[in-house]
């Protein structure tokens, strides 16, 4: 593992290495790197199954972080080889050649975040929203709480009692009324 | 003179339409006295299921079926079509994409049909109330004549729901065909606000 995270630095200037255990490693590249740096991992050092493609939003910084993991069968070892696009115009090269499965998370990234794959087979073709019409649900800056309550008809009366509440309620009842009562205030004031 | 292609383009028109029927359906009307009440007993104690499954629910209908709670005991068993069937179980979250499959199975059931919100989500969501692509309440889409609450309900409580159920058929009150019947066009606007790609015909059965 090691040698292995040294040649990756020589070849493609991996930053941010993260030994999370000894069997699973994490680090970035550039967006340019990404493809040989999956294609090299596959056939030089043996990283033949392709685990998944996730991606996350980084709204702060204005781009979307993609994961790319991989899994060593012989040595039972994980890489997740990170990248990040511009969350502008966020578009990634497609690795379906690679692997046949990458064109499911390829096609469901599409759909999810927005993040274009050019080249991939079927990639508009939505799994489950059809004929959605909004930003993609899982970007930061889509509320779905606004959007469930908008169109999807709440019926009223619903309240919740997560295990917080219920057992200061249970256990402390005078301080509970007072904090409730704080922040009846306090909202009033808003 | 008409092409080959043209006589064809026509012939598939006729084809689509003969498929469909446009027509909006019609309530029936309830017969007063004692052959109304027959025909009552009788809707009761022929209830055939139509075999779909969305969500979770569906795992609890298997057993249901088969040799542990055998709900054939009752005289009811599934059906692999709709146009056999006159009992819908909605069983648990109902997504958009799903949502279109109900309505559509709902409206190729013949009269009279009864349909049974199984699990919480039926009713409000369940824990998917804050969810971008599942419905809320299903009596919104479709009617529903009765629910069982739970997450996930156990196939004793569904057996209790038919139950529940089979009184109302007795006493008259489960009536959903007839009100979607009658409340034709607040069906179809809730349908259309949710299902954005709407490529169904009007009505169809």
């Amino acid at each position: 593992m090691e040698e292995m995270i040294e040649r990756i630095k020589l070849k493609f200037n991996a930053k941010d290495i993260n030994r999370q255990k000894a069997t699973l490693v994490f680090f970035s590249v550039e967006k340019k790197d990404l493809e040989a740096c999956v294609l090299y991992m596959k056939e030089f050092e043996g990283y033949s199954n392709l685990t998944m493609i996730s991606a996350t939003d980084w709204i702060e910084t204005g781009t979307f972080g993609l994961t790319y993991h991989l899994h060593n069968y012989k040595n039972r070892t994980d890489v997740g080889i990170k990248t990040y696009i511009d969350r502008k115009n966020p578009s990634m090269v497609s690795i379906n050649t690679l692997w046949a499965g990458a064109r499911v998370f390829e096609r469901e990234l599409k759909e999810m975040f927005g993040i274009d794959f050019p080249g991939c087979p079927r990639v508009d073709d939505p799994f489950a929203l059809e004929g959605w019409d909004n930003l993609p649900p899982m970007r930061k800056d889509f509320d779905t709480v606004k959007y469930s309550e908008e169109t999807y008809f709440p019926r009223p009366g619903r309240s919740t009692k997560d295990n917080v509440t219920q057992m200061e309620e249970k256990l402390y009842a005078v301080e509970a009324e007072v904090k409730k009562g704080i922040a009846k205030t306090v909202r009033k004031n808003k | 003179m008409t092409m080959i292609g043209e006589e064809n383009k026509n012939e598939k028109k006729n084809f689509d339409t003969e498929l469909f029927c446009d027509a909006v359906p019609k309530e029936v009307p309830r017969i007063n006295g004692i052959i109304q009440k027959f025909y009552d007993w009788a809707q009761a104690n022929s209830l055939w299921i139509l075999a779909f499954g969305t969500g979770c629910g569906s795992i609890e209908m298997r057993p249901l079926y088969t040799a542990r709670y055998d709900i054939s005991r009752f005289g009811m068993a599934p059906r692999p079509t709709p146009r056999q069937s006159n009992l819908f179980i909605i069983s648990g979250y109902a997504s958009v994409k799903t949502l279109k499959r109900i309505v559509r199975s709902y409206e190729q059931m013949q009269n009279p049909k009864f349909v049974m919100g199984l699990g919480s989500c039926t009713v409000n969501g369940g824990m998917y109330w804050d969810s971008y692509n599942t419905i809320n309440r299903l009596d919104h889409y479709i009617p529903v004549d009765t629910y069982v609450a739970g997450c996930m309900p156990r196939p004793e409580a569904l057996i209790a729901g038919f139950e529940d159920l089979k009184k109302r058929i007795k006493e008259g009150r489960a009536e959903g065909a007839n009100e979607y019947a009658k409340n034709f066009e607040w069906y179809k606007a809730n349908q259309k606000k949710v299902i954005k790609d709407w490529d169904m015909p009007d009505y169809n059965w």
